[in-house]
């Protein structure tokens, strides 16, 4: 029986790893690379780098940090962040990167799903996908969360299975930087619907929220940030947690 | 020296830094000379398996990849294409080994197998030396080779599948060495040196 995953996430700014909330008071992490191994060494599953350079020129050096975190990690990761095209994709997986996150470029273009699926195949081409509750309505987000689009949650998790998506990154922005836990109803909802992992994103404030997400919701794997960079959980202490609760975790 | 087959469906950047680290002299070559040429080949693959055979062909690599007589590790999707045949496509295969890869069932199971599971020795093999039995390894894939007289180690999704395969100098692994830590670049390791 595959293993419930522990994803810490890392936002990537101009080759460093930056901390904030919000996009607000960022705050110089250290190098992605150190990062990357401390995370590795002390029991992650996976790691997410997700590019939030602004400029595009900048974003060049972005394939060179992918190409060092490659030689320095023997974990898999996944990057994101203003991927448009399928050179793009191309250059990052043969710089090692095991998978590709894609926005803002699927809800603009959703063909891009079914062409990176067919040359790179569906494990390599993760769907991030931004909910947030607008009249009691869960709508889809792009651009970071800032635009609202026409989308409904649910059905865009759906449209992104059939299109060819190998795994669901779903984040709540509900729930995001609340502490008070995963959103369980969404994400129990998208499980029953989609047979593609799923992996849950907002909220996360304690070991029982990890939990929750397992047990009650039934995702594949928990991603958190800030509860990794500012010490908050030691990834170890939140597996053992887990283990002793009954979730199938890899120690 | 050890050959890394290119053919544009593996993910060769990362079988490529797990030999850095083992400090292992590796070429990366699509060239049937150079692969003949070296005394052990990687055959890595990530992607889809029509397209694959199909690149193997283009690329002159089918006929004397059947026939070699080297130490052959295929990763991945690069064991798939060791077999008979897969449904990923319904396409002809290297033949090796006498069985077909069929696609887990989205009925019982997420799809596709994705993340660190289990992998249980079923018979000695040189490949496993030195690695606990049940240790996890990671696996990325949604079709699997059904259990058969020449899997060496299967793994659970749903059903017990091949987690590896061996015969001959030919040998198979579903889950991605290169990305399983030191687990995974002990079995390299011994690869390269015990097989």
């Amino acid at each position: 029986m595959v293993a419930k995953r522990i994803i810490p996430c890392l936002d990537v700014k101009d080759g460093r790893v930056v901390k904030g909330v919000n996009f607000v008071n960022l705050v110089d992490a250290g190098s992605a690379v150190e990062l990357a191994k401390r995370y590795s060494d002390e029991g992650a599953d996976e790691l997410v780098f997700l590019d939030i350079t602004a400029s595009v020129e900048k974003r060049k050096t972005f394939v060179e940090l992918v190409r060092e975190i490659a030689k320095a990690i023997r974990i898999p990761f996944t990057v994101g962040g203003g991927i448009s095209e399928l050179t793009d994709i191309e250059k990052l997986l043969k710089a090692g990167a095991d998978k590709v996150s894609l926005n803002t470029s699927i809800v603009k273009n959703p063909g891009l799903i079914t062409k990176a699926a067919r040359q790179f195949g569906s494990q390599a081409v993760v769907a991030a996908i931004d909910v947030n509750v607008v009249n009691n309505v869960y709508k889809v987000f792009i651009k970071g969360g800032r635009e609202e689009t026409e989308l409904e949650g649910l059905s865009w998790c759906k449209r992104v299975e059939e299109l060819g998506a190998g795994e669901i990154l779903l984040t709540s922005m509900n729930k995001d930087g609340t502490k008070d836990g995963y959103d369980l109803a969404f994400l129990s909802e998208l499980n029953k619907l989609v047979r593609i992992p799923v992996i849950a994103s907002g909220g996360a404030g304690c070991e029982n929220d990890f939990l929750e997400a397992f047990s009650k919701a039934t995702v594949d794997a928990c991603l958190a940030a800030s509860l990794f960079h500012f010490d908050i959980l030691k990834i170890k202490d939140l597996k053992r947690y887990l283990q002793d609760n009954g979730i199938v975790v890899r120690l | 020296m050890i050959s890394i087959i290119d053919y544009g469906a593996g993910n060769v950047a990362s079988v490529a830094n797990a030999l850095e680290t083992l400090n292992e002299k590796f070429v990366i070559t699509s060239n049937e000379v150079e692969i003949c040429r070296a005394d052990k080949i990687i055959f890595p693959g990530v992607g889809e398996a029509s397209f694959a055979i199909k690149q193997l062909h283009m690329l002159n690599l089918f006929s004397m990849m059947r026939m070699i007589g080297k130490p052959l590790l295929g990763i991945c999707l690069g064991m798939q294409l060791l077999c008979d045949s897969s449904k990923e496509g319904n396409v002809s295969c290297l033949g090796i080994f006498p069985t077909t890869g069929e696609k887990f069932d989205e009925t019982k199971t997420k799809v596709p197998h994705m993340g660190w599971n289990k992998v249980k020795q079923t018979k000695e093999s040189k490949l496993f030396t030195g690695i606990k039995d049940e240790e996890y390894f990671y696996f990325a894939h949604s079709f699997y080779v059904p259990v058969n007289k020449f899997t060496i180690a299967t793994a659970e999704n749903g059903i017990d599948f091949s987690a590896s395969l061996e015969k001959d100098n030919f040998y198979g692994v579903q889950f991605h060495p290169e990305k399983s830590g030191d687990a995974g670049l002990k079995l390299l390791e011994n690869f390269i040196t015990l097989c």
